[in-house]
């Protein structure tokens, strides 16, 4: 990667401003980062063990990365994805190896503060090596009037031993449309950990569908979706989890705090296929718990903020 | 005058009367006691002067420093300085301990959830940062809502049968809290069916069939609660007791 125009370095910065508290990572030279407006690359340092190629398409970047053999990141990565116009589309293809005994932990912001009308696609495999771990937390800010429709695919596996966590969080400014989808294959011995955060206004529609495979012998997985929904924004939550291995171990958890006119559905699947796995699940729908209002209330707050409380707990 | 007065207060649910014609003067910066069997209306008494919803129904007056409150909701109510301890405190899946005591917080600091933490026997290097969620024990429970009463700095407090479901230590620290109420000229109104709890009260009020049938000195009341109330074959049917000392 070759180094940033001036231009480039402004629409950074702009980029980075957006995201606010989240946006001053970039100052530290440990801190590996990678930074794409639209389909350009406007800012990326990289650290000893992580390696990555990007090409520009387009309508987004192909990024290859590969945390080398045995390379521990000792700072999150961070990456910055968004587009400061109110129109287009970026889509970011993204291969990742996690080479065997490697670690990194990456923090991912998707910006579109001005967004009207941007749909931003995520294509996206993971491979994640034997005993290596890595982390992806994605946290999406948009404007406060939607416009975004946010497809992200993505297709792991798991090696022996090895952990994948993601968190998919959108708590700030209005979701828009998000049509989210994971699948993860775990051979034995890994462990999943898969949580999105969410929370639905206006006219929000929200799609996610998770999915866990518990292939190998004593693989665990945690599914968890936690929404709160208001307005008249929508919601189907798909949480699938299998398990065809002695002594995998899995659980799913789906949670929907639902006011005003607000609609949910949650669909947990369990399948268990060896008399020595186990998969439970829980799920549940409703509005604000009233006990945890009427105690919140009793300390002085009224509805609305007993309410974001209650919520800011269940999403935090 | 107390400062928080109920005057002919009746509640009726379903087809039940559950209280019924009840006026009562708190004095301020008294700890009183309302003592009586299961059933007899102590908790949806407090939970009437809380103004919580399912008890606002009710006909009478709830005075406040001498102005009426019963058509104010929960959390006016509670800012004029009205609070209540829950017999059950409820459970918040991921809100942290901190979060939840300065939710109420007159002060809003980390030296307030120190002190008041410290105040109930809690850590607050161990407790702060952690969930009001199933992973406190009851007790634990009952002490991070005493911590956040405390930040408060409440006028008056309803504590709704403070020894249900806790331990000695536990138990230890909510009578040291009641000091600290006392101390600061609080009001404090204890919902108990426990002799033990009693005794840390100044005043105590009777209550069965959600009628007050007696009031007066904790020894009095306690030893009509230990002879007559715990053996009592009629419960909650007074009309069939011979009260030793009626006073209303």
């Amino acid at each position: 990667m070759s180094a940033p125009t001036r231009e480039q370095i402004a629409t950074a910065r702009e980029l980075l401003a957006s995201l606010g508290e989240f946006g001053g990572h970039v100052k530290d030279d440990d801190v590996a980062h990678l930074e794409v407006h639209g389909n350009e690359v406007v800012g990326a340092h990289l650290v000893p063990g992580l390696r990555m190629d990007v090409e520009e398409l387009d309508d987004g970047i192909e990024a290859w990365v590969r945390l080398e053999r045995g390379a521990r990141i000792a700072k999150p990565v961070h990456m910055c994805f968004g587009m400061l116009p109110e129109k287009g589309l970026q889509h970011i293809v993204m291969h990742v190896e996690a080479e065997e005994g490697s670690f990194a932990s990456v923090q991912a912001h998707c910006t579109f503060p001005n967004a009207t009308e941007i749909t931003h696609k995520m294509d996206a495999d993971i491979v994640i090596g034997p005993g290596a771990t890595y982390e992806y937390f994605e946290r999406h800010l948009h404007g406060a009037d939607g416009g975004v429709i946010v497809v992200p695919k993505t297709r792991v596996r798991v090696h022996e031993g090895g952990r994948f966590k993601t968190e998919f969080e959108l708590i700030k400014g209005m979701a828009g449309e998000i049509d989210f989808d994971y699948e993860v294959d775990c051979d034995a011995h890994s462990t999943l950990d898969m949580i999105a955060r969410i929370i639905g206004r206006g006219r929000d529609r929200i799609r996610i569908n998770e999915t866990g495979h518990l292939n190998g012998e004593g693989a665990t997985a945690v599914l968890q979706s936690h929404l709160a929904l208001r307005d008249d924004a929508v919601a189907e939550i798909y949480n699938t989890l299998t398990a065809s291995a002695p002594h995998a171990r899995g659980h799913v958890d789906c949670k929907e705090v639902v006011q005003d006119n607000a609609v949910a559905k949650a669909v947990p699947v369990v399948e268990v296929s060896h008399p020595l796995a186990h998969v439970t699940h829980e799920a549940a729908i409703g509005s604000v718990d009233s006990k945890q209002l009427q105690t919140l209330m009793s300390r002085g707050l009224d509805e609305d903020a007993a309410t974001d409380l209650i919520i800011e707990g269940l999403l935090g | 005058m107390g400062v928080l007065e109920l005057r002919d207060v009746t509640l009726e649910l379903g087809d039940r009367r559950v209280l019924n014609g009840l006026s009562i003067d708190f004095w301020e910066g008294h700890i009183h006691a309302l003592i009586g069997p299961n059933g007899a209306g102590k908790s949806t008494l407090a939970g009437a002067i809380m103004g919580l919803p399912e008890y606002r129904h009710l006909t009478g007056e709830i005075l406040l420093d001498g102005e009426p409150i019963q058509d104010q909701p929960v959390d006016e109510r509670a800012r004029r300085g009205i609070t209540l301890a829950w017999q059950e405190p409820a459970r918040f899946e991921g809100l942290r301990v901190d979060r939840f005591i300065l939710a109420g917080a007159r002060e809003k600091s980390r030296a307030t959830v120190e002190r008041v933490l410290g105040r109930v026997g809690l850590d607050p290097d161990k407790y702060a940062a952690r969930a009001v969620d199933k992973t406190l024990s009851g007790g634990e429970r009952k002490r991070v809502e005493l911590a956040s009463i405390l930040a408060m700095e409440p006028r008056v407090v309803l504590m709704d049968e403070p020894d249900s479901g806790i331990d000695v230590e536990a138990l230890t620290r909510i009578f040291d809290a009641l000091a600290d109420f006392k101390q600061r000229g609080a009001t404090v109104i204890m919902i108990t069916h426990s002799q033990e709890v009693l005794r840390h009260a100044e005043h105590a009020f009777l209550l069965c069939d959600g009628r007050i049938i007696d009031k007066g000195s904790v020894d009095r009341i306690d030893d009509y609660f230990g002879e007559s109330c715990l053996s009592c074959d009629h419960t909650n049917d007074p009309t069939l007791s011979e009260l030793v000392g009626v006073t209303e």
